[in-house]
């Protein structure tokens, strides 16, 4: 388990590095995409359409932030993860076509998604679930927005972090699974669990 | 008579209270957690939890982004209120743009969202008639990530008691690390498929450590509670001792043909806030310690 401090983009050889387990503290430019951004961004694209975010080599963030109009700007208030599971059909096209190289999000994500993560060199950040303001304190600026009209928890903001994390390698460009191997793990653990309960 | 907009005022006072400040309950049993872990990463969520906790507080801010959308349970004693309902629907708007909270509400079809969090039977509002003096209005603004989790079975009566075990066993392993464990189970067995799903939730509005009157009951919350944390999913699912901090249950009588139960999954930033209010202006805030509060 190594610790790392990284800035984006992500290069896809920086990507290939890490391994499930690895700390991670991320420095740069991250947009935050959820439901919306993924359906919209990839409609775009299919009728033909420009999108123009530069997300070749980007970390995208599974967050619906709380943000304040502040001086003429916005400011963060509060900023964890979303739940990264309801990506699951979308992320692999997502990752494929945009070159993305990290997704920051919680819960962990499919088999599907794993094996995109692998086919293009990028990685899976779990970051603790509801650790709202401890993200938001990471978060130094929203440099701007895209699809501002799919309202505040769904249009993708471009926020300027330093050290954001920790964030855990949770499914790396190795077809490994953090998530996975807990799965197996509860597994084992079943006969254990059915025994104390008496079924 | 108890005003419009002192109810108004108290909602908004709850929802700001619920929204940065966990109960006392929820984060002793944080703590405990912490203490309890041995391994790196599960050690680091909580880790990650509890600064995240004290630094809401300490700066006054949501301590969740998911500020949810607002169920709210009244207790109407014998006390004249004017204005009851809009007082906690425009309590729930001007909360939404001062505090601010996440505007979520929006249609389930057209997704529309009105930016304030009140829409159509939304906030939603229990009132239950009581006999005391006074009003209580409880908030509980709850995430989707966890609230996706719920479920219902409608078991039949052969099912029985492992029935019950095997769905809650089920319904927790397939939840794993998605609705930001360690969390609550609320669970409501009996009633209808709605009483089912409305004691679910009901029962997460019971503070840890508390148990069930029914001595049969409360045996197996506390034997849920344990088996349950033997599976290892741990915070964040990325595994650990630590999957749940409570099992609370509520049971109901059924239909004779009928074994409802219902899961209602609560993350670990498991908010309420709970307030009385006395006729004579008093307000009381009995689900935080230190609730006391003059006349506002």
């Amino acid at each position: 388990m190594a610790e790392y401090r990284l800035t984006t983009p992500l290069e896809e050889k920086t990507a290939r590095e890490l391994t499930v387990g690895d700390v991670v503290y991320l420095s740069g430019i991250i947009y935050t995409a959820r439901d919306e951004a993924h359906i919209h961004i990839l409609e775009d694209l299919r009728k033909g359409r420009e999108v123009n975010i530069p997300l070749k080599g980007a970390v995208i963030y599974h967050c619906g932030p709380i943000l304040k109009r502040e001086d003429g700007g916005w400011k963060v208030i509060a900023a964890g993860p979303t739940t990264s599971s309801r990506m699951n059909p979308l992320e692999p096209e997502f990752i494929e076509k945009m070159g993305i190289k990290g997704v920051i999000g919680k819960g962990g994500m499919s088999k599907q998604v794993g094996e995109a993560l692998a086919k293009h060199g990028a990685v899976y950040f779990s970051f603790t679930g509801g650790a709202a303001v401890l993200a938001a304190n990471r978060i130094k600026a929203v440099k701007g927005v895209y699809y501002e009209e799919l309202g505040m928890a769904e249009a993708v903001w471009v926020l300027e972090v330093k050290e954001f994390g920790p964030l855990i390698v949770g499914m790396d460009a190795k077809g490994n699974s953090l998530y996975e191997k807990v799965e197996l793990e509860v597994g084992r653990n079943l006969a254990k669990v059915r025994h104390m309960l008496g079924i | 008579m108890i005003g419009k907009s002192f109810v108004k005022s108290v909602v908004k006072d709850l929802l700001k209270l619920a929204s940065i400040e966990l109960p006392s309950d929820v984060k002793e049993a944080l703590r405990a957690a912490y203490e309890r872990e041995v391994e790196v990463l599960p050690k680091m969520q909580l880790k990650a939890i509890l600064d995240n906790i004290e630094l809401a507080e300490k700066t006054g801010t949501p301590l969740c982004q998911d500020t949810g959308v607002h169920v709210v349970y009244v207790k109407l004693g014998c006390v004249e209120v004017e204005g009851l309902e809009d007082a906690i629907r425009e309590g729930v708007a001007e909360a939404t743009a001062s505090i601010p909270l996440r505007p979520n509400a929006v249609h389930p079809l057209t997704r529309k969202n009105p930016g304030t969090n009140v829409g159509l039977k939304m906030p939603y509002i229990y009132i239950e008639k009581i006999k005391d003096s006074f009003l209580e209005i409880t908030v509980m603004p709850k995430g989707a990530g966890s609230e996706n989790m719920s479920a219902l079975a409608m078991l039949t009566p052969a099912a029985g008691l492992k029935g019950v075990k095997e769905f809650i066993l089920q319904t927790v392993i397939k939840a794993g690390g998605q609705p930001c464990p360690p969390g609550i189970l609320g669970v409501g067995i009996g009633g209808t498929a709605d009483v089912a799903m409305k004691l679910a939730k009901e029962a997460l509005l019971r503070p840890l450590g508390s148990r069930n009157p029914d001595p049969e009951v409360a045996k197996l919350e506390e034997e849920l509670l344990e088996s349950l944390n033997g599976l290892g999913i741990g915070p964040m699912g990325l595994g650990g001792k630590t999957t749940l901090l409570g099992v609370n249950i509520e049971v109901a009588y059924t239909h004779t043909a009928s074994l409802p139960v219902a899961v209602n999954y609560q993350c670990w930033a498991a908010r309420r806030a709970t307030a009385r209010i006395y006729p004579d202006g008093r307000v009381e805030f009995t689900s935080h310690k230190g609730g006391e509060k003059g006349v506002g």
